[in-house]
């Protein structure tokens, strides 16, 4: 039985400990939202927070993450409203959406890290998100968008 | 007044609502086809419950009493954002305003008549389809309002969901509830008076794209999300060639050990799809997949299991070497013969392009079952729906009619789904579990191993001259995998020498320059026919005829010694044959001179670059010549000259797709296509190895990523003509202006895509 607290509440699951913690996600919780693309963690866009970092869940068997704490697209903000989806719908991001929670969550984390990230910044933390629409162009400006907006909203509270 | 019956409204065409309209009025509560349908900006995809009765003047749409109108759109959405395209273009004409949209992606009834998305058609194609339903619409609404305020129907006038007059005004979901029977004879229907193009407000204004939202908080339905009650997973065992395999031997004794394993089913396929494949059967993904690896099969191979892709090539050069091969396109003149005897000097290049794989992120899969109805669900994401069903009714040996293919999003098609042969599998495997719920998920290497890859493919291209260098005569020969001969031979048309050819493996060759006499030839490469099933990849022919075409026009005119874009120029003459037969193609080579031009001013051609760094230009059309978005390419690269590799610093598109619908979302498929183009020049090809593609998924397969893309510019020509399309043609011009830029940089002339560091090291050693 694993068991882990997934965007805030705990879960368990009977599944044999070798199961990847993405299929307990999408098949077991029944949460969708994170995806499937290549099951060797290089396209990214399975990845999900565990403890706050990003994670490619498709090779994260889930007996490595008891207990631990889980944010999946669906629990990054209570009513999709973190930066990143806000500048995301601003910039029209999306193409086929299949890759977008994945880069979503790669970049909630690389702005955690990095609040005002360089393009150099971006290109690193970025790399291992696949977008086979190649919207990557829109990723970049949206990231800055978030990262402005996230810089004027901690501005205020500073004056 | 009348309900929409299932049946009576079968076979309908797509401008079969100009018949439809007579038969269909007003119709009440929820229509049967909605809870079929996916609404892409609604939660799990879920059609909202229409207000009251609702009024349907044409099957492409409906209006309730609150006045919100639901756009039927046959379309797949799969990153176009097409339902917002398409349903605008209704609302213009309609006049309603645009927070009243909703986007009904319908299921496969036979209702919607012929569907497919892809070859960059949808927009094109239903721009005149929508407008006049949506003219229809308005017209019937001022119509009953006229009525009831008892003045002529030219004293009113529909404005933003309102039919306004001197009376007062009144809204379309009031007059809904009023009741509106209006019904149109065909004739009226032709004659319908449309706005003029200027005054529309929609088309060409920023609107929020619907399926945008859903894609960033995990709420879109994609295929792979698909979910019944009692369903069961089932991964599969795929043969050793993608042809004529046997099974011999099955032995799933160490299968048995895996926890929730059921059983393997060895599939027998009247379809020919999924020759030699078994399906395991399992209680989820993860236990199918464990133990679909532990099955021992032995199969009877078929023939293909030592081809490489050197075999498909050389193959594909001794079938252009005899001039008996192929098929000979019509471009006027083919009698080339005459122009070679008499040329003063001629020039003759030979280009290969390898296997690309479509690498759609969304593995496939399908979930499919029959329901208590005896209908058979395929819930998958689809390109080809009218493809696909004849596809699986073969394969369950059961009448259309009694298959549905429902709608989900899709996590990437790029062609890949417009080959339906994904769905057999589940369908065959739950015909054998008595139609019980089967949901099919391929692994990656699956999926890669299974695609229907573009073609490798070989090309010769030949020029001639008169002595003052002017071109007197031009062949292009192109041998590969025909995806449509594989998979949709009816749509293959015949040259003047009365052979078939595949328009998707051409196109692009019989370009609009003025060469004199014109030889196109199209060949089929039999050996790639048999190896793997071809497929039609994001930007089809063009994706490669582009590349040679375009190469070789700056080959040419340094031959010629003179300037790549003013040879083009002086060459693009909007007369005869290249000025354009269809209203979209209206302008002809003219319209692409100017893309060549405006892309010449982006990129700054002529101004001097540093050492081994180049300029690169190239212009091409996609899809076809009576369609024909015209596009040019400018890039900035830098050669290391000690690695070879290739740094793409700027890329710039001018592009005249005629009235852009969609601005944002035009711009979104050019960036993406203009990508897509530069990842296939320079990161992506894979090769066949016995029998088999080499790469197995993105470890060793690496389309382009985030810091690979450069600079990309956007810049569409203005212009009232009818749109085209917009999905590929950016892919076109792009691998030819990075090999034009790499020569102009270092002085080499790469012929082979994808143009590896390698190539260009070899290269280098032996200029």
């Amino acid at each position: 039985m694993a068991k882990f607290i997934l965007n805030g509440e705990v879960k368990s699951a009977d599944v044999e400990s070798d199961t990847p913690l993405l299929w307990v996600i999408r098949d077991e919780l029944e949460m969708t939202g994170t995806k499937f693309g290549c099951g060797i963690g290089t396209c990214g866009a399975c990845t999900v927070h565990v403890g706050g970092r990003a994670t490619r869940s498709c090779i994260t068997p889930v007996s490595s993450v008891e207990g631990a704490e889980i944010t999946t697209i669906e629990g990054l903000a209570e009513k999709d409203d973190h930066p990143l989806q806000i500048s995301w719908k601003k910039i029209q991001v999306p193409q086929c959406g299949y890759c977008q929670s994945g880069q979503i969550m790669q970049a909630a984390a690389l702005l955690k890290d990095i609040p005002n990230p360089s393009d150099k910044d971006i290109d690193a933390v970025m790399g291992g998100n696949l977008c086979r629409c190649m919207t990557y162009i829109r990723i970049r400006d949206a990231i800055h968008e978030a990262a402005n907006t996230i810089k004027e909203h901690s501005d205020e509270q500073n004056i | 007044m009348s309900r929409i019956s299932r049946g009576k409204s079968g076979g309908i065409t797509r401008r079969g609502f100009l018949i439809a309209m007579t038969s269909v009025g007003m119709s009440f509560g929820f229509p049967r086809h909605l809870l079929a349908a996916m609404n892409p900006a609604s939660p799990d995809g879920k059609v909202l419950p229409s207000e009251g009765d609702v009024y349907e003047p044409s099957l492409w749409y409906s209006i309730d009493t609150a006045g919100k109108i639901k756009v039927n759109i046959i379309r797949s959405e799969m990153g176009q954002h097409v339902g917002t395209a398409i349903a605008r273009i209704l609302a213009d004409e309609l006049e309603a305003p645009w927070d009243d949209i909703e986007i009904i992606h319908v299921d496969s009834d036979p209702r919607w008549g012929f569907m497919a998305t892809g070859g960059s058609w949808s927009v094109s194609q239903s721009w005149p389809v929508y407008r006049k339903a949506g003219a229809a619409g308005r017209i019937a609404l001022i119509e009953s309002a006229a009525k009831k305020w008892g003045i002529p129907a030219a004293q009113c006038k529909a404005i933003d969901g309102k039919i306004v007059s001197n009376k007062g005004e009144i809204s379309y979901g009031k007059l809904v509830e009023l009741g509106l029977t209006r019904q149109f004879t065909e004739d009226e229907l032709k004659t319908l008076p449309l706005k003029p193009n200027q005054d529309l407000k929609l088309v060409g204004k920023q609107v929020t794209s619907l399926d945008i939202a859903n894609k960033t908080n995990g709420k879109s339905i994609y295929g792979i999300d698909a979910k019944v009650e009692g369903m069961v997973y089932a991964n599969p065992i795929l043969p050793p060639t993608r042809y004529g395999s046997k099974v011999v031997n099955v032995d799933d004794t160490d299968a048995q050990q895996v926890k929730g394993y059921q059983k393997t089913i060895t599939l027998d396929d009247p379809s020919d799809s999924v020759t030699g494949w078994l399906m395991v059967i399992a209680s989820s993904f993860v236990a199918a997949q464990k133990a679909s690896k532990l099955v021992k099969v032995t199969w009877d191979a078929g023939a293909s299991t030592k081809v490489s892709e050197a075999d498909i090539i050389n193959h594909g050069k001794a079938l252009i070497e005899d001039q008996s091969k192929g098929s000979i396109l019509d471009t006027g003149n083919v009698d080339t013969d005459s122009a070679f005897a008499n040329a003063s000097s001629d020039i003759s290049e030979e280009y290969i392009t390898d296997t690309v794989l479509h690498a759609q992120m969304e593995p496939l899969n399908a979930l499919v079952f029959k329901n208590p109805d005896g209908i058979w669900e395929v819930h998958s994401g689809c390109q080809w729906q009218s493809l696909t069903l004849p596809v699986l009714a073969k394969a369950l040996a059961e009448d259309e009619a009694n298959i549905v293919l429902r709608s989900y999003m899709l996590g990437g098609g790029f062609g890949r789904r417009l080959n339906g042969d994904y769905t057999v599998p589940a369908a065959l495997a739950s015909k054998a579990m008595g139609g019980a719920p089967v949901k099919m998920v391929l692994t990656r290497a699956q999926d890669t191993q299974f695609d229907s890859a573009r073609s490798a493919s070989v090309q010769q291209l030949k020029m001639a001259f008169d002595d003052s260098k002017s071109v007197i005569g031009m062949e292009h020969h192109a041998a590969a995998g025909w995806p449509t001969q594989a998979l949709a031979p009816g749509f293959m048309p015949k040259g003047v020498n009365d052979e078939p050819y595949d328009p998707f493996s051409i196109a692009g060759a019989d370009h609009w320059y003025k060469v004199g006499a014109q030889k196109v030839r199209a060949i089929s490469n039999d050996l790639a026919m048999s190896t793997f099933r071809p497929g039609w990849l994001r930007s089809v022919g063009p994706g490669w005829t582009g590349w040679a075409v375009e190469s070789f026009m700056d080959e040419a005119a340094h031959h010629a010694g003179r300037d790549p874009l003013q040879f083009r120029l002086d060459m693009l003459i909007a007369e005869g044959r290249n000025a354009g037969s269809t209203p979209v193609a209206e302008g002809g080579a003219a319209r692409q001179a100017a893309v060549l031009k405006k892309a010449g001013e982006m990129i700054g051609w002529g101004t001097k670059q540093p050492e081994n760094s180049g300029l690169g230009i190239a212009s091409t059309f996609g899809q076809e010549r009576d369609m024909p978005t015209w596009v040019a390419c400018g890039v900035q690269v830098k050669v290391d000259k000690t690695n070879g590799l290739v740094d793409v610093q700027k890329l710039v598109i001018a592009i005249d797709a005629g009235i852009i619908v969609d601005p944002n979302g035009a711009e979104a498929q050019c960036q993406g296509a203009a990508l897509w183009g530069l990842s296939m020049a320079l990161y992506e090809g894979t090769e066949l190895l016995n029998g088999q593609y080499k790469d197995a998924n993105f470890d060793t397969y690496t389309p382009l990523r985030l810091a690979q893309a450069p600079e990309v510019k956007i810049e569409f020509i203005v212009n009232q003509y009818p749109p085209s399309g917009l999905g590929e043609p950016a892919v076109t011009p792009v691998a030819p202006a990075i090999a034009n830029a790499i020569y102009n940089a270092v002085g080499v002339r790469l012929r082979k895509l994808p143009m590896k560091p390698k190539d260009l090291r070899t290269a280098l050693t032996q200029a």
